[in-house]
């Protein structure tokens, strides 16, 4: 059978998980290959929050994978499919990073970036206390004119958000990952990442931030890339 | 009278807003706030674009190799299961 799965291959996506489930544990390839090609992305730039290069990120990613064929049979749908398989990948990636003795725990990163200061848009962009609108625009945003939204879906611009997602503090780019790429519930990422919920928007909220900055100059004006 | 909403403030609240986490106070200040602020409609709608962009984003693709390596252990899995 073949390897390649056509991009438009849509059969799976509007199927619900007891569907898929169905397909994967009669050994539907397709169905799997599917899941591989939706999920493993992302579960590649999670474990990559955890461990120190792409290599060792691509070997928890594979270990995920096992064990989610191993856990398939067990697998009772509690939570979301999606969210059984990156719940997979972050202890993975946690048991990995702690035998490496190297991880920082991810408390502890989420603690550091959410307590620092870090402003949403730069301060002086904002006029300050002796001007006439203290704590107003002193330079408001450039408009990102007609349809962004499909500007922003062009290779180009895919690629400046991956960069800017890469660019991202640890703790910032994996809950990001999992609540907007992933689309994870708060409450599963806070649950997946043992986050309070407000520790997980304040990082939530700066890594967009910082995601908004990082596209504003491709998005404004005539500087089209 | 409630306090005021300024820019500078309004800017850190756009995640609380969308994700429904505000008290309907400040719910209510940031929605004034945006009635007559231009500047800060544009923040929020670059924001709201963002956040729906990252939900789209999902195509990339996936290494041959892995793909490869993952479909032997689903042949694997298969035939001991």
């Amino acid at each position: 059978m073949s390897v390649r799965l056509d991009e438009g291959d849509e059969r799976y996506s509007g199927l619900g998980d007891e569907t898929v489930l169905a397909q994967l544990r009669a050994g539907d390839e397709s169905a799997f290959l599917w899941l591989v090609d939706r999920y493993a992305p992302a579960m590649h730039k999670i474990a990559r929050a955890y461990v120190r290069d792409d290599a060792t990120a691509e070997d928890v990613v594979q270990e995920a994978w096992l064990g989610v064929l191993r856990g398939l049979a067990a697998f009772e749908g509690r939570s979301s499919l999606r969210g059984w398989i990156f719940t997979i990948v972050v202890n993975r990636a946690k048991t990995r990073g702690v035998r490496e003795a190297r991880s920082v725990p991810f408390s502890a990163l989420a603690r550091d970036e959410s307590e620092r200061d870090d402003p949403s848009v730069a301060a002086d962009r904002f006029a300050g206390p002796g001007e006439e609108w203290p704590r107003h625009w002193r330079a408001e945003p450039e408009s990102w004119g007609d349809r962004p939204e499909e500007r922003l879906m062009r290779r180009e611009l895919r690629e400046r958000i991956d960069a800017a997602i890469d660019a991202l503090p640890p703790a910032q780019r994996t809950v990001v990952l999992l609540r907007d790429i992933a689309g994870q519930p708060t409450a599963e990422v806070c649950n997946v990442l043992e986050l309070s919920e407000t520790n997980a928007r304040v990082l939530l909220h700066r890594a967009r931030a910082k995601i908004r900055r990082s596209l504003d100059p491709y998005l404004t004006g005539g500087s089209a890339v | 009278m409630m306090a005021d909403l300024d820019c500078i403030d309004l800017v850190e609240l756009t995640t609380d807003y969308f994700e429904g986490r505000l008290s309907p106070d400040n719910a209510a200040r940031l929605e004034a706030h945006l009635t007559e602020c231009d500047g800060c409609t544009e923040f929020v709608r670059q924001m709201h674009v963002t956040q729906d962009a990252l939900g789209r984003i999902d195509a990339e693709v996936v290494p041959a190799a892995g793909r490869e390596r993952l479909l032997a252990a689903f042949r694997a899995w298969k035939a001991g299961s």
